[in-house]
C-alpha cells in the first residue's frame, strides 16, 4: 500500500478551519452587504468543500487522474448552471417596438415579470 | 497468473496497488455522478431563487438556523472522525479504526435526529408541500416552491446519510472480524470518500437554504 | 499487436466461455463479461422487436389521410412506447452493452472489466426497468412523447406516467453502472505497452460514451424523479400555474437527452473505424484526429442543448448562443467522415457485410448530420421545428447511424462472439435490402416536413398521403430486412461453419484469442509493442 499517510495534525487543523468558516458564513449572513451576501456565502461554502476534497478525500497527495476527475464532474456542473440560468437571465432582453409601431419582440412573455415584482 | 494472486486480489486485477486504485477511480467516478446528480438540484433551485429572490427569502426565514448550523458543525465533526477511521486503518489499528467508525456513526444518528425534530416543526407550521401547506402569504406559491426544494435537497441528502450510516455498520462488523490490514483497507477508504462528499453537500446546503436574506 | 499471444496455443475446444457452465444458473449468476454481454443481446433484441412492432403499427396508421386503425389516444401512446423502447432500452445500450461488454475486455488485454459484479448488477437493473415499462404496456401506455414535457405529464396526463418514470428512472442507473466500469477499466486495466495512443478506436469512443452517460444521466434521472413527485405530491415544480417553470424542465431533460444522441452514435462510430481499416487494409487516417473527436463530441455535446428548445420559450439570446455552438459538433463529425474516406483512398478494399453497413452508415450518418445542420439554425429551425423533417433527421441518424453501425458490429464480430460463420450472401442481401428500405421510408418524411405536415398527428391532410404512403411501403422493406439477420443468424448457431480465430485477418488483441474466447480471456497478459491497426506489417507476414 503507497497511499499517502497524513499527520493526525493536518486533519485537526481542517476540522478547526472548517467550524471557524462556519461561523463565519452565520455572522456575515446577519450583516447587510447587499448583493454582496449571496457570493460571499458561496465562496465560502467553496472553500470549505474544497477543504474537504483536498485533505480529508486525500486528493492533495493523489495522482493527477483524481483531480482530473473531481475537476470534470465541477466543471460539467458549472456548465449545465450557466447555461440554464443565461436562458432565464436574458429572458427580459426584448427588443424595443421602433418608430414605424412593429415589435420585432419575441412574442413569448408567459408572465416572467413575476420575479421583478417582488424585488 | 501473477503471484499477487492471493486471496485478496480479485482474479481481474494483476496487483494489489492496481485494484487500490481501480476502486479509488471507481469511487471518484460514482462521486461524480452524485456531484451532477445534486448538481441539478441545485441548478434548479437556483433558477428558482433567481426568478423569485423574496419569496426564497421569506422561506428561508420559517428555517431555524441555530438548528442548521448545528448540524453543520455535527456533520463537520462526523467527517473529521471518518478522516481518523481512514488514518487507523492506514496504521492497521483496528481499534481506532472500529472507535472512529462508531463516534461518526453516533454523529451521523445525532443529524438525522435534529432534522426529524425539523421535518416536525414543519409539519406542526403546515410547511409539507403538496400535502399540507398554506402560508399567509400573496405569493404562497412561490414560497411552497422553495419548500419543495429544501424537502428535495435535505431528503435527498438524509436519504445518503442513512445509507452512509448502514455501511458504515457493515464495515464496523467486518473490522471486528479482522478483515482489514495494513494491506487491505479498501473499503474503509471508499466509505470515507463517500461520507466526505455526503458533508460537502450540506456544506452547500446549509448557506444556501437556511441564510438567506437574514440581513 | 504482439502476435506472439498465438491462438493455436489453446485448442482444447471445449474451454471457451460458452462451454464454460451449462444450466440457467451459469449464465444468472455470471460475472463474466462476454456471458454479460449475451444476456444484454438477448434482452435488447427483444426490446428492439417489441419497439419494432409500435413502429408497424404507427406506419400502418399513416397509409391512409383519416385516423382509420387507431384512434388519437392509441396513436399518441404508439409513438410514445415506441420512442421509449427504442431509445432507452434499444439504442442507447446497444452497442455499448453488448459490444462493448463483450469487446473492450479482449481489446485492451484484460481479464475481465474492472467491476464484474457491478456488471451483472446493472444488467439486473436493467431487467427491472424493462419490466416496469412492460407493466406500463399492461396498465394501458402512456402518452406523453418519449420527452415527458411538463407540465402535460406531471399534471394533465391521465395515463401511467409515474410508473414509466420509474422504469426511466431505473434505467438510468443501469447505464451509470455500465458507464462507470468501462471508465475506469479503460484507465486501468490496459495491457502492458497498450498506451492510450494505441489503443482500437473502438475504445476510444466508448470512454467518451461512458463519460456522457456518467455526467448526464444523474441530471435526467434527478429530473424524471421530479416529474414524479410532483405528480403524486401536486405540487408545482414544472406547472406555471403554481409558479413553476416547465422551460426549466426541458432544460434538465435536454442536459442529458441531447448527449444521449452521441451516446447512441459515438460506439457506432467506433464499429465503422474498426470495420473501416480492416476491410481496406490500411492504418485509420489520422488516428489521433479520429480518437479525439470523439472526446469533442463528448464535451461539446453538453453544451448545445438549448436547440431543442428554440421554439418553445428559452429567450432569443440562449438560442443565438445554443445555434452557434451547435454548428461546432459539425466539426469533430466531418473529421471522422472524411478520415475514414481517407482510410478507403488507395486501400485495398473488400466488399464483405460488415462494410457494407459502413457504406451504408457513411452516406446515410452524413445526410442525417448535414440535415441536423438545418435544424440548429436558429432561423431555419422556427420553419420545420415539430414536423416531419425532425423525425426524418434523426432517424437517419438513429437508424441510418446507429443501427447501421450496430449491425456491422454484430456481423464483423459475431464469429468472435459465437464461434461461427454466417451465410455471406444472405448477410449481404439484407444489408443491401436494409439499405433500401431506410431510405424509402424516412427520405419521403424530409419532403413532407418541409411541406409543413406536423409529427405526432395520426390524422392528416390528403396531399401528404403519397409522401405517407411510400414511407409505409419503405417500412415493409426496412422490416423485411431486419428479420433477414435473425434468421440467418440463428441459422449459423446451429449449422454454420465452425470460425477460424481471425475470420477477417483483423488487427486487435481479440482476434489473437480462440473464436469463442476462453473464459478468462487470455492465458498470459499480451504485451503490446505496436500501433493499432498496423496492418500494413501484417500484409507483409502474410506475404
Amino acid at each position: 500500500m503507497s497511499a499517502h499517510k497524513i499527520p493526525a495534525r493536518i486533519y485537526y487543523l481542517i476540522f478547526a478551519t472548517l467550524l471557524l468558516l462556519t461561523m463565519i458564513t452565520v455572522e456575515v449572513a446577519f450583516y447587510d452587504i447587499g448583493i454582496l451576501s449571496f457570493p460571499v456565502a458561496l465562496g465560502i461554502a467553496c472553500f470549505k468543500s474544497t477543504l474537504v476534497i483536498l485533505y480529508f478525500m486525500h486528493v492533495r497527495y493523489g495522482t493527477g487522474l483524481t483531480g482530473l476527475f473531481v475537476s470534470a464532474g465541477f466543471i460539467f456542473l458549472a456548465i449545465l448552471m450557466v447555461f440554464t440560468l443565461m436562458d432565464l437571465n436574458t429572458r427580459d432582453w426584448q427588443v424595443q417596438p421602433d418608430e414605424s409601431g412593429i415589435s420585432l419582440a419575441a412574442p413569448f412573455d408567459h408572465g416572467y415579470g413575476i420575479g421583478k415584482q417582488l424585488r | 497468473m501473477s503471484e499477487a494472486h492471493s486471496g485478496l486480489v480479485a482474479h481481474q486485477f494483476e496487483t494489489a496497488e492496481q485494484q487500490r486504485e481501480t476502486a479509488n477511480l471507481g469511487m471518484w467516478s460514482f462521486l461524480i455522478t452524485e456531484v451532477m446528480m445534486f448538481g441539478a438540484l441545485f441548478t434548479a433551485y437556483g433558477f428558482y431563487r433567481t426568478k423569485y429572490p423574496a419569496a426564497f427569502a421569506a422561506g428561508s426565514d420559517h428555517l431555524d438556523y441555530l438548528m442548521g448550523a448545528f448540524n453543520t458543525a455535527v456533520l463537520i465533526c462526523s467527517s473529521l472522525t471518518m478522516a481518523l477511521a481512514v488514518q487507523a486503518a492506514q496504521h492497521g489499528k483496528r481499534k481506532g479504526i472500529i472507535l472512529f467508525l462508531l463516534l461518526t456513526i453516533l454523529l451521523g444518528g445525532v443529524f438525522l435526529g435534529v432534522k426529524v425534530l425539523e421535518y416536525a416543526d414543519k409539519y406542526e407550521h403546515h410547511l409539507i408541500p403538496g400535502i399540507h401547506f398554506s402560508v399567509d402569504s400573496s405569493y404562497a406559491a412561490q414560497i411552497e416552491l422553495f419548500y419543495c426544494f429544501y424537502f428535495a435537497m435535505t431528503g435527498l441528502h438524509a436519504l445518503h446519510m442513512i445509507v452512509g450510516i448502514t455501511i458504515l455498520g457493515i464495515l464496523v462488523a467486518l473490522s471486528h472480524r479482522r478483515r482489514f490490514s495494513t494491506d487491505y483497507y479498501n473499503p474503509v477508504e471508499m466509505a470515507g470518500l463517500y461520507w466526505h462528499f455526503v458533508d460537502i453537500v450540506w456544506i452547500f446546503l446549509f448557506p444556501l437554504l437556511y441564510l438567506i436574506g437574514r440581513s | 499487436m504482439s502476435n506472439t499471444v498465438a491462438a493455436a496455443s489453446r485448442p482444447e475446444p471445449d474451454n471457451n466461455y460458452l462451454t464454460a457452465g451449462y444450466g440457467l444458473k451459469s449464465w444468472l449468476l455470471t460475472t463474466d463479461h462476454k456471458r454479460i454481454a449475451i444476456l444484454y443481446l438477448i434482452m435488447i433484441s427483444v426490446f428492439f422487436v417489441i419497439g419494432g412492432l409500435f413502429a408497424v403499427l404507427i406506419r400502418l396508421e399513416l397509409l391512409t389521410p383519416a385516423g382509420d386503425l387507431v384512434s388519437s389516444d392509441t396513436y399518441n401512446k404508439l409513438f410514445t412506447l415506441h420512442g421509449l423502447v427504442m431509445i432507452f432500452f434499444f439504442l442507447i445500450p446497444s452497442i455499448p452493452a453488448v459490444m462493448g461488454n463483450f469487446l473492450i475486455p479482449l481489446m485492451i488485454g484484460a481479464r475481465d472489466l474492472a467491476f464484474p459484479r457491478i456488471n451483472l448488477l446493472s444488467w439486473y437493473v436493467f431487467a427491472i426497468g424493462g419490466m416496469t415499462t412492460f407493466a406500463v404496456v399492461l396498465f394501458g401506455g402512456v402518452d406523453t412523447g418519449w420527452t415527458f414535457y411538463t407540465p402535460y405529464s406531471s399534471t394533465y396526463s391521465k395515463t401511467a406516467v409515474g410508473l414509466t418514470a420509474i422504469g426511466v428512472f431505473i434505467t438510468g442507473f443501469s447505464s451509470i453502472l455500465t458507464g462507470l466500469n468501462f471508465v475506469v477499466t479503460i484507465h486501468k486495466m490496459r495491457a502492458p505497452g497498450l498506451t492510450w495512443f494505441r489503443l482500437p478506436l473502438f475504445v476510444w469512443a466508448h470512454y467518451a460514451t461512458s463519460l456522457i452517460m456518467l455526467i448526464g444521466t444523474p441530471v435526467v434521472a434527478i429530473t424524471i424523479l421530479l416529474v414524479f413527485l410532483e405528480r403524486v405530491f401536486g405540487v408545482g415544480i414544472f406547472d406555471p400555474a403554481l409558479g413553476g417553470d416547465p422551460v426549466l424542465f426541458q432544460h434538465l431533460f435536454w442536459f442529458y437527452s441531447h448527449p444521449a444522441v452521441y451516446i447512441m452514435i459515438l460506439p457506432s462510430m467506433g464499429v465503422i473505424s474498426e470495420v473501416v481499416a480492416c476491410f481496406s487494409r490500411k492504418r485509420i487516417f489520422g488516428y489521433g484526429f479520429v480518437a479525439f473527436s470523439s472526446l469533442a463530441i463528448a464535451v461539446l455535446g453538453f453544451l448545445i442543448w438549448g436547440h431543442h428548445m428554440f421554439t418553445s420559450g428559452q429567450s432569443i439570446f440562449a438560442g443565438m448562443v445554443f445555434s452557434i455552438l451547435t454548428m461546432l459538433v459539425a466539426i469533430p463529425s466531418a473529421v471522422k467522415v472524411f478520415n475514414w474516406t481517407a482510410t478507403m483512398y488507395k486501400g485495398s478494399i473488400s466488399y464483405e457485410t460488415p462494410m457494407i453497413y459502413v457504406f451504408g452508415f457513411l452516406g446515410l450518418f452524413t445526410v442525417g448530420g448535414l440535415t441536423g445542420l438545418f435544424l440548429g439554425a436558429l432561423g431555419l429551425d422556427v420553419h420545420v421545428h415539430d414536423t416531419y423533417f425532425v423525425v426524418a433527421h434523426f432517424h437517419y441518424i438513429m437508424v441510418g447511424g446507429a443501427i447501421m453501425g450496430y449491425l456491422a458490429a454484430l456481423h464483423f464480430w459475431w464469429p468472435k462472439i459465437t464461434g461461427k460463420l454466417y451465410s455471406e450472401a444472405w448477410a449481404k442481401l439484407s444489408a443491401i435490402i436494409i439499405f433500401i428500405g431506410f431510405n424509402l421510408t424516412f427520405f419521403p418524411q424530409f419532403l413532407v416536413g418541409y411541406l409543413g405536415m406536423p409529427r405526432r398527428y395520426h390524422v392528416y391532410p390528403d396531399e401528404f398521403q403519397i409522401f405517407q404512403v411510400l414511407s409505409t411501403a419503405g417500412a415493409s422493406i426496412l422490416a423485411i430486412g431486419y428479420a433477414f439477420p435473425a434468421f440467418y443468424l440463428t441459422w449459423s448457431l446451429f449449422r454454420g461453419k465452425a470460425a477460424p480465430a481471425n475470420p477477417w485477418n483483423a488487427k486487435g488483441l481479440e482476434w489473437t484469442v480462440p473464436s469463442p474466447p476462453p473464459k478468462h480471456n487470455f492465458d498470459t497478459i499480451p504485451v503490446v509493442e505496436e500501433e493499432a491497426y498496423d496492418y500494413s506489417r501484417l500484409e507483409e507476414e502474410v506475404v
